[in-house]
């Protein structure tokens, strides 16, 4: 234990995800012999981004006014929505520089387990959103996991009725992988999803 | 560190720092193994893909101060079906986590491997609906772990049955003598559906049960939810999203 701001510095660092009681520290003691200009441009950071960055009202992703950058770009394809998981997946995707539709962010993925259900993601304002914008196409961007997975069904079965074309990113070989050492799931999934060579 | 190959079927995994993760695994000669798998978040991994959850797999590990090392891994079956459909995902969720609560580190344990292993095999084989292999599995569970759902014979003075009387907490049918006073009697069907659903036999009778008797199964899946979490002693968190008729 030490003396009471070192201490609740360390408390409140460890409170951080991935960081550890003594990773913690770590940094902490790390601040304390920075210079204060240093420790001060952490503290406006994070009291800038808790004061000005809040949740698109259109997609979820995060924003620094009413709607996101994304959302407010008029050269952006509406009639193509990319549902996502996190923000940090529209940040993925943006940097393959080969979607131009516009995201909606679920703020997670359904999860039984952990006890996440359907109604503690974006979903209602998903449909709505398909009942007030002239969408042509989804596309379910979730991670290829046991969440993922779980999303995409649900979300395809919610929106079967809806008459919107829904698709499901492709998964396969990683660009410039061995195929041999590929495993038995992903190598399947390469071959169902193959595609004509143009 | 000794290092030793065993088979196990992934319970559930954790993400660990930035591209790693603790996977869970029931083995049916160590029990539960908790391991760290690592780089396997990382698109290119030699073995991500094959330590998703349910999966049936044959690896070999480091033993580790508190978490072992996996560092090979075969795939057994996949069950990756089961993942593709969200009913039959949540179902498996249901049966691994009860898993993942009953299982201890070290303990071998091969009949609650084998009923893991049947429950999905079971979903992977596409069942419309699988919240009857949900219940039969919660009571088979609870059977081998020993509270098992007496069905034949009073559950408190062992009298034979059929018994008209049915109790959580005393596990069982009970017979007029030992219900306490008050008790309502329940449909005979009910108890007849807790009892298919408890034995240990085939699988493929259940659905059939369900479609004959939805209300008897409606009554009965509820007691199995009420049984299985007073006697575990734990909310079962991913039962509700199981999709029912």
């Amino acid at each position: 234990m030490y003396e009471g701001a070192v201490q609740d510095l360390i408390d409140e660092l460890g409170r951080l995800p991935g960081v550890g009681p003594k990773s913690a520290q770590r940094i902490a003691f790390h601040l304390l012999q920075t210079e204060n200009t240093d420790a001060q441009r952490l503290a406006d950071a994070i009291t800038t981004v808790k004061a000005t960055i809040r949740f698109c009202t259109r997609c979820w992703n995060i924003a620094e006014a009413e709607e996101c950058r994304i959302c407010r770009d008029t050269r952006r394809d509406g009639s193509v929505l990319c549902v996502v998981e996190e923000p940090r997946d529209v940040v993925a995707i943006e940097r393959t520089r080969e979607f131009q539709g516009r995201y909606h962010v679920l703020g997670g993925a359904i999860s039984p387990i952990d006890g996440i259900g359907p109604d503690d993601l974006h979903l209602k304002e998903l449909v709505a959103r398909l009942d007030a914008e002239p969408v042509d196409e989804l596309i379910l961007a979730m991670n290829p996991n046991v969440e993922g997975e779980a999303t995409a069904s649900y979300l395809s079965r919610l929106l079967a009725p809806l008459g919107v074309r829904v698709t499901r990113l492709a998964s396969g070989l990683p660009v410039g992988g061995d195929l041999d050492y590929a495993d038995e799931v992903t190598l399947g999934r390469a071959f169902s999803g193959r595609r004509d060579i143009p | 560190m000794a290092s030793y190959r065993d088979q196990g079927i992934v319970l559930r995994t954790y993400k660990l720092a930035e591209t790693d993760r603790i996977v869970h695994l029931l083995s049916p000669s160590r029990g539960k193994i908790r391991a760290v798998a690592k780089g396997v978040r990382r698109p290119g991994s030699r073995f991500g893909g094959r330590l998703e959850a349910y999966s049936h797999v044959d690896l070999q590990l480091y033993e580790g101060r508190n978490l072992d090392m996996i560092t090979q891994v075969e795939l057994v079956a996949s069950h990756a079906a089961v993942r593709e459909d969200y009913a039959r995902s949540a179902a498996a969720s249901v049966m691994v986590e009860t898993v993942d609560a009953v299982a201890q580190e070290g303990e071998r344990d091969n009949a609650l491997f084998l009923l893991l292993r049947a429950g999905l095999q079971t979903l992977a084989a596409g069942p419309e609906e699988p919240a009857v292999f949900v219940d039969a599995f919660l009571l088979r569970l609870a059977s081998i772990v020993g509270f098992h759902a007496f069905t034949d014979a009073c559950a408190v003075c062992r009298r034979s049955g059929p018994h008209a009387f049915l109790s959580v907490k005393a596990g069982g049918t009970l017979c007029g003598d030992c219900a306490p006073p008050g008790t309502r009697a329940v449909d005979p069907r009910v108890i007849e559906v807790v009892a298919t659903l408890a034995a240990g036999g085939e699988w493929a009778v259940l659905p059939s049960l369900a479609r004959e008797s939805p209300d008897a199964h409606r009554t009965a899946a509820s007691y199995t939810r009420a049984f299985v979490e007073h006697h575990l002693d734990r909310r079962l968190r991913s039962y509700d999203a199981v999709p029912r008729p």
